[in-house]
């Protein structure tokens, strides 16, 4: 196997550790509202504190996620986006932002686009890793062909449900950073994550050295900064989501985005 | 051709389809499920409660009719029935949510859940659940309510609470996904019954080992009746269950050739049908790499066909698997055509079918007149018709 190329994502992590910091990790689902908007968007993450951002490319039958981004993908499928045009927006992105950049899809629209050919578009589009939620560590072995050559980590979730015996034989090939599910469930903001966080994430600790972020039912700064306590960083996926939804025009959106980041940050810090 | 039937392998695949693409969360829960089946597998006190139950209370062995009038009227092979309309609950589900629910009793779950599209899987999963003391989520899309509105009640009176699917096309497919979201988040006490031979490894296995007591039975029944192997067995696919059931039991005979249909609903060039052998392409939908109705994108598309049982733009992976290697070939047949075959029905035989397995009578009645009246048709009969009279109703109630 080859060793992985240097890369962004591992290069944030050992910038955050060796400030002190946790990291925020912010989604966007690709068209939603547009791609030129996704740009923007980008940009304000980034300024407004934003460690690694996350860019879901919709699938018409998420079977991972909860309504804001099923929602969210049915919004952009419906202007008939293409897997083509939202890596073009990313390589547009990428001139814009230095933060690394993660995408977020399930297995059938990279399957149809042709697994080489994503990884190669991604990486020359400026991806730095991707999360693929339907595809469990048995099932990666094509696709980590081509990344683990083309120095693109993809990044292996674990669950509350992982077993220890899952959790070596999973990181025996994990790159860039642990996706820990803080819930046994879908994405989607929650009021209450009754997981042990702390042991869950001390038995990942005894398998791997890899950062670890924990993503899933993060609604804003109370949360994150609570979960925050056992991870490098933590994954704020539907309030964004909604937060660009509902907002009464894109001007308030993004003022909206903005603060609702800074407060996280500033409840990591 | 005996060797199709050590399929699949350990990881879930036949040739290159199936596998498990499912969310990490459910992986151990899979791992779990497929050493509980594993062991009950070949276990003799599972088969004997197994078997008893499908005697005295399925009713099984269901029977092998011969069709005196619908046989003359088309002229050429004797065609059969194997009538899986007249096991309880009026269709083939039965045979794998029996065996299901036993292993769930086994793994010590407490709560069942399971999507249904024309509700015969729905109501087969209620039943069974009240048999045994279940609390029991059926996921229904709302499209699918509407049509079968009398299978949603029958799962209310058997206890069970069905609970609408308002996403996407609003029919099985979508179910399913909310099906699998209830198991992502219910895992640890909650058992998914999945009824179509789709789903992740070990599903597409199960669900046929429970149902290919259709084709032992159709093999032993034709062998008392006629002394003879029948030339052409003839299922509807949907997801595949029933067809996966009668076929399995024949791969081994390669003079026994095994046509199953699909739904062109208004004919495969109008783009509404649910013809996935015939007109999809590889790639993953619910747990399994299996032949998947798409666009370009990899964007799954809406089927359509006038049977909601059928009206899924997936497949099991077994049959990908099986029109792959040529061992079934897979035709399609109009949603009219499967209506006139149901009143071709009614009318010599005083049998109402389901509007799915009328689309594999169809096949039956436009292949029978090419053959010799020495050759035998057996069509698997998977379901009776009472829970289409409403659909049947709103398209002729004007002409008659």
């Amino acid at each position: 196997m080859k060793s992985m190329k240097s890369n962004r994502i591992t290069e944030k992590f050992q910038e955050l550790k060796a400030s002190g910091k946790k990291g925020l990790i912010t989604y966007m689902t690709a068209g939603d509202p547009n791609l030129e908007t996704n740009i923007e968007i980008a940009s304000i993450m980034e300024s407004a504190g934003a460690d690694l951002i996350e860019i879901g490319i919709p699938f018409s039958d998420p079977v991972a996620d909860g309504p804001s981004i099923q929602q969210a993908s049915i919004r952009s499928l419906s202007k008939g986006i293409t897997m083509l045009q939202i890596i073009e927006t990313i390589g547009k992105i990428r001139q814009r932002v230095k933060v690394p950049l993660i995408i977020m899809t399930y297995y059938n629209p990279i399957l149809q686009y042709g697994l080489e050919k994503f990884v190669v578009d991604a990486v020359l589009a400026g991806v730095d890793g991707i999360i693929v939620p339907d595809l469990p560590f048995e099932e990666c072995g094509q696709l980590f062909d081509f990344t683990d050559s083309a120095g693109l980590c993809l990044i292996q979730l674990v669950a509350p449900t992982t077993t220890d015996g899952r959790m070596e034989k999973i990181f025996s090939r994990s790159r860039g950073f642990i996706y820990c599910v803080s819930v046994t469930g879908i994405t989607g903001i929650r009021n209450e994550i009754n997981t042990d966080l702390r042991s869950l994430t001390a038995r990942i600790s005894k398998y791997t050295t890899l950062p670890i972020a924990i993503g899933f039912g993060i609604g804003g700064p109370l949360q994150a900064g609570m979960v925050a306590h056992y991870c490098d960083a933590v994954v704020v996926g539907s309030a964004l989501v909604d937060t660009i939804a509902y907002a009464k025009d894109s001007q308030t959106m993004l003022i909206q985005v903005n603060s609702l980041i800074k407060d996280i940050k500033t409840a990591l810090s | 051709m005996k060797n199709q039937q050590t399929l699949p392998d350990e990881n879930g695949y036949y040739g290159s389809f199936g596998g498990r693409y499912i969310p990490e969360t459910l992986m151990p829960a899979l791992e779990e499920l497929q050493a509980e089946y594993l062991r009950i597998r070949d276990d003799p006190e599972f088969h004997k409660e197994l078997d008893s139950y499908l005697s005295n209370y399925v009713g099984r062995p269901s029977p092998l009719t011969f069709t005196r009038r619908l046989s003359a009227a088309c002229g050429g092979a004797r065609i059969f029935l194997k009538r899986e309309d007249l096991n309880h609950t009026g269709a083939h589900k039965i045979n794998n949510t029996l065996g299901q629910i036993l292993l769930a009793k086994k793994m010590g779950k407490k709560r069942i859940i399971a999507e249904t599209g024309a509700g015969q899987h729905g109501v087969a999963t209620a039943t069974v659940a009240a048999l045994f003391g279940f609390e029991c989520v059926i996921y229904m899309g709302e499209e699918d309510i509407q049509r079968q509105g009398l299978n949603v009640f029958r799962m209310q009176l058997l206890g069970a609470s069905v609970l609408p699917v308002k996403a996407g096309s609003r029919t099985l497919k979508d179910a399913m996904n909310e099906a699998l979201r209830d198991w992502v988040s219910n895992v640890e006490n909650t058992y998914y019954l999945i009824g179509s031979a789709a789903g992740p490894h070990p599903y597409p296995m199960m669900v046929r080992d429970f149902q290919k007591i259709i084709g032992e039975e159709t093999k032993r029944q034709l062998n008392e009746q006629l002394g003879c192997k029948p030339d052409l067995i003839i299922a509807c696919v949907g997801g595949g269950s029933n067809s996966i059931g009668i076929f399995y039991p024949f791969l081994e005979d390669p003079e026994v050739k095994l046509v199953g249909v699909e739904a062109a609903g208004l004919g495969l060039k109008s783009g509404l049908h649910a013809a996935t052998l015939s007109c999809g392409k590889p790639g993953v939908l619910h747990g399994s790499l299996s032949y998947v109705l798409q666009d370009e994108e990899g964007q799954i598309k809406e089927a359509h066909s006038i049977s909601a049982g059928l009206d899924y733009p997936g497949v099991g992976p077994e049959h990908s698997y099986l029109k792959q290697t040529g061992r079934v070939e897979y035709v399609s047949v109009t949603d009219e055509e499967a209506l006139e075959s149901f009143l071709l029905l009614c009318r010599t035989e005083g049998i109402m079918p389901a509007l799915e397995s009328s689309h594999a009578l169809a096949w039956a009645v436009k292949t029978a007149p090419k053959l010799s009246t020495e050759q035998v048709i057996v069509v698997n009969l998977s379901g009776r018709g009472d829970k289409d009279v409403e659909t049947v109703h709103k398209i002729m109630g004007k002409d008659n």
